[in-house]
């Protein structure tokens, strides 16, 4: 925007000044990798850490010298995030080439193998796609109840009404519980002897009513819990933007005779949209890596197994730390294919507005 | 005001503003929406209060009293404290003596880990989407994607080097440590919510104050954030939700002495092989909402206010 352009110095690529970050980067990369190959890792660790360190710097000191405000303004977060998520996710994209079990010491070069493994094996790939379509089912259900649950008690919730703030916080409670808790209550809601559901029905019935006891019932039970708890998320989300909107925009609206559904998309809708992708965006994620509630309901059975709790099963029971990395990617490689889908679609409408 | 009513404007899209009036009607409407929302957390609290044999009884037992005789004695149980006070001290063997759970540190615990980790996100995250919104970076959008990107894998993969690493540093079961990955963990939802709060915002007000010589440190301070506090204490109350619930990283990152309460609720309600007690994790549960359902609600008034400082939008 603003940012003064100020005279740099010409760097080239082999300068070795302290703001050339692209032969930071290289040196980086080749000492990092020279260490991990050579070196035991509690010394290579050090190593890896004060290459991205020294990378940091380059990047800080080029954004100080060029007066890229927006640079030295994200490099806190970058930091820790680089520290804390990047770092692991890349050591983690390296064990997936690699043949290496956490339980046991030897660590063994296999290039695409175990994506291969995943992929095509007449035992798992079957398994692995099975698992990958239940959890795209239970992408599309959840978000698209919390999606539409979340809406309705926004646009409930968009007006002054007495008493309001105190209604509020009983709608937004159930994201405050832990998955724990909610996953061990709601086993209780549903069970066919004890639970509070089997009871209603049976009163009406007079039957015992099993919700788990098929696919169709035990998903029900999955969606009906998980939509519950995450729902206030989309709503809060949603109202955050509804009440952002200036009230005169209405108020001209009405003196020009705007008719309610013209209103909504000219005016209100716009004034959403970021927040409704935002929220679209992080429940699509956190709905790809659903496992708890799985874990608490059904225990993967009757067709509920999804990919997440798998690899819980395959990383953590079995320990196939580099199979279930390989796993993690393929299935990262769809939400990424997946997110760029929607924010295309989100900027295209920016764009088309 | 026009007349004509469309099926849409019955539906309520009328009056979808911040700050339209509606009156005791809606109340009501609302109430009922929400008392039924609500029946699930209702019933835990409710069995928070019962022993243990009273907790799974079919029919189930629902009121603490008979209200003067209105309601079957089949519905009604006998409310206790016993629950609460075993959540802190209890026997941990059959017969034995009552000893310290350790849940008063649990929950010290995970009041200063989220707190301080969702503040640390906040104010790095802040500064970073101001960054990313007013100085857009070449490839800017590669960024965001990227630090998007490091919420897109289950935890349970990038745990295995986290638990590496932590050993190597000498950071597993301290609160630096769990502090600065929650801290990391919060950052990208920060991000994107905060820049999506400053790009909503009008560049006119911040061009008139640039123009009238101030600095880009006063514009942001005095200008922008007062402009996004809904969307700081909308971003707060996330971040402090999803933290305090966390229980992956939590239950194998943290040590004895920084243990949080959801990781221990999961060991305290596995029972000696007895089943759940559902009245002692109903319990903890209740208790360890008190705190983030207060936040909350105080916050609401921000979080509802409405920006309506007087924008002029694009």
């Amino acid at each position: 925007m603003t940012s003064t352009t100020a005279q740099t110095i010409p760097t080239t690529f082999t300068t070795v000044a302290p703001d050339n970050w692209k032969l930071a980067i290289v040196v980086g990369l080749v000492v990092s990798l020279l260490a991990c190959l050579i070196l035991p890792p509690n010394i290579s660790f050090w190593i890896v850490g004060a290459m991205v360190a020294m990378v940091a710097m380059t990047f800080v000191v080029n954004a100080y010298h060029r007066h890229y405000y927006g640079g030295l303004l994200v490099s806190p977060a970058i930091a820790v995030l680089v520290v804390m998520n990047i770092f692991p996710l890349l050591w983690s994209l390296g064990l997936s080439f690699f043949a290496y079990q956490s339980n046991q010491q030897t660590i063994r070069f296999v290039g695409l193998a175990n994506y291969v493994k995943i992929l095509t094996d007449d035992l798992k790939a079957p398994e692995n796609w099975a698992n990958l379509t239940n959890t795209a089912m239970f992408v599309v259900l959840t978000v698209t109840a919390q999606m539409i649950v979340g809406f309705l008690l926004a646009l409930m919730f968009a007006k002054q009404f007495p008493l309001r703030k105190y209604l509020l916080i009983l709608v937004l409670t159930p994201m405050m519980l832990s998955v724990v808790a909610v996953g061990v209550f709601f086993s209780n809601y549903y069970d066919p002897t004890f639970g509070l559901l089997s009871y209603f029905i049976r009163l009406f019935t007079g039957e015992q009513f099993i919700l788990m006891d098929n696919k169709a019932g035990a998903v029900a039970g999955i969606v009906f819990a998980d939509a519950w708890m995450w729902s206030p998320f989309v709503m809060l989300l949603v109202l955050a933007g509804l009440v952002s909107v200036p009230k005169y925009l209405y108020e001209a609206a009405a003196i020009d005779r705007v008719s309610g559904w013209r209103r909504f998309w000219s005016i209100t809708f716009p004034y959403i949209r970021g927040l409704l992708m935002l929220a679209l965006l992080f429940r699509t994620i956190e709905a790809f890596k659903m496992a708890d509630l799985v874990i608490l309901l059904t225990k993967g059975g009757n067709g509920t197994m999804t990919i997440s709790y798998h690899l819980i099963r395959i990383a953590n029971e079995q320990n196939k730390t580099s199979e279930g990395a390989a796993i993690s990617y393929v299935m990262l490689f769809i939400v990424i294919v997946l997110t760029n889908l929607y924010l295309y679609i989100a900027n295209r409408r920016t764009e088309g507005a | 005001m026009g007349e004509a009513t469309s099926i849409w404007e019955k539906l309520g899209f009328r009056k979808a503003s911040g700050v339209s009036e509606a009156g005791w009607g809606q109340t009501l409407f609302a109430g009922i929406i929400s008392l039924i929302y609500f029946l699930p957390v209702l019933l835990i609290i409710i069995t928070s209060f019962k022993l243990q044999t009273e907790a799974l009884s079919i029919p189930p037992k629902f009121m603490p009293t008979n209200l003067f005789g209105l309601i079957p004695d089949a519905y009604v149980f006998s409310p206790t404290l016993e629950n609460y006070t075993s959540v802190f001290s209890r026997a941990m063997t059959s017969g034995g003596a009552a000893e310290n759970t350790g849940f008063d540190r649990y929950f010290f615990n995970s009041i200063m880990i989220a707190s301080v980790s969702v503040l640390l996100a906040l104010v790095i995250g802040t500064l970073a989407a101001f960054g990313f919104s007013r100085y857009p970076l070449k490839g800017n959008d590669t960024y965001l994607f990227v630090i998007l990107t490091t919420r897109m894998l289950p935890a349970i993969v990038v745990i295995i080097p986290v638990i590496l690493m932590f050993r190597v540093t000498g950071l597993s079961g301290s609160y630096l440590g769990i502090i600065m990955l929650y801290t990391a963990f919060n950052l990208p939802f920060t991000i994107w919510m905060m820049k999506s709060f400053f790009d909503e915002l009008s560049l006119d007000v911040e061009d008139a104050a640039r123009l009238d010589g101030s600095s880009g440190l006063k514009v942001f301070f005095k200008i922008c954030l007062p402009q996004v506090l809904a969307g700081l204490a909308a971003t707060f109350v996330f971040g402090l939700i999803l933290t305090w619930n966390e229980f992956l990283f939590a239950l194998l990152l943290t040590g004895i002495d920084t243990r949080t309460v959801p990781v221990a609720m999961s060991q305290a309600v596995a029972g000696g092989g007895i089943g759940v007690l559902w009245g002692l994790l109903a319990a903890i549960e209740t208790l360890f909402l008190i705190p983030v359902f207060f936040v909350t609600f105080f916050l609401q008034d921000h979080l509802l206010r409405g920006v309506t400082f007087g924008t002029v939008k694009r």
